[in-house]
């Protein structure tokens, strides 16, 4: 009986397990001496990108689909929640040479 | 004396290439040389900023300034850290003489004469010192950290020296 009990609580933690959407994930990106550090790999919609700016100048992280564009001061740091899937090509608009990539799941 | 004067004579000719064979600037002259370039450029933002009513021009000249004087504040404190003491030289002051003929040819001229002839001049100014970097200073320097400097310097004046040729479009 008790591992009836059990087994039917296993179960039932499953279920509801299964039915919650994955947990948000939050990655930071560093941006440093006139580079993007390394992008994140497994990017969902609901993610969080905290954008650290660690350089001695002026930054921003621009989408070239303008679905963002976060001014970085120096030694600042600004959130930006993902809400599309794709791939999404962004750029500092201060420094066009400094470039990357997020590849993001639904 | 003498390979400061090639030297001198190699910057203000923008054959800095051609120094390489001049005998090396040691850290102190390095880090007076690339505080110097900065500062002259900053110089030549503050009287854009003052001079021309174009929006690309000033904006450009203020992130000219900001940036340049980002590289110089690190290089203080640098330079503090490090107890070293730049060391003025005839490359600085050749430097600073081309800079104040520069900035006293270009207050003469206003409006869109002086915009071209400013972001004209950034972009041949910018290439000069990314040479100089490139070529010189940076595979001289002894100091890890002042050589990590200048690289980053080297990389962010790249970037300006685009920028400047991107906005000297529009003055053709």
């Amino acid at each position: 009986m008790r591992a009836a009990v059990a087994s039917l609580l296993f179960a039932a933690a499953l279920t509801g397990a299964s039915a919650l959407p994955a947990a948000a994930a939050q990655y930071t990106i560093v941006l440093d001496k006139m580079k993007f550090g390394p992008v994140p790999t497994e990017l969902h919609v609901g993610d969080k990108i905290i954008w650290q700016n660690n350089d001695i100048f002026w930054h921003s992280a621009t989408a070239r689909d303008k679905s963002f564009d976060l001014d970085l001061p120096p030694k600042a740091e600004a959130t930006l929640e993902l809400k599309t899937p794709g791939n999404i090509d962004f750029y500092c608009k201060f420094h066009p040479g400094m470039i990357g990539t997020l590849v993001v799941q639904p | 004396m003498i390979k400061h004067i090639i030297l001198a004579a190699a910057f203000a000719l923008g054959l800095v290439g051609a120094a390489v064979a001049a005998d090396a600037p040691t850290d102190p002259q390095i880090a007076h040389i690339a505080y110097t370039a900065g500062q002259i450029d900053i110089t030549a933002a503050e009287q854009a900023i003052k001079k021309s009513k174009n929006a690309d021009i000033v904006a450009f000249a203020k992130q000219m300034e900001a940036d340049h004087k980002a590289v110089n504040d690190q290089a203080l404190a640098l330079v503090k850290k490090l107890g070293v003491t730049p060391e003025d030289n005839p490359t600085s002051q050749a430097l600073s003489k081309a800079g104040a003929d520069k900035l006293a040819e270009l207050d003469k001229l206003d409006g869109a004469a002086f915009d071209k002839a400013y972001i004209d001049n950034e972009v041949a100014y910018h290439k000069t010192v990314n040479g100089a970097l490139s070529t010189l200073l940076i595979p001289s320097a002894k100091n890890a950290e002042l050589k990590a400097l200048l690289q980053t310097g080297l990389t962010l004046f790249t970037e300006h020296q685009h920028h400047a040729e991107m906005v000297a479009e529009n003055f053709k």
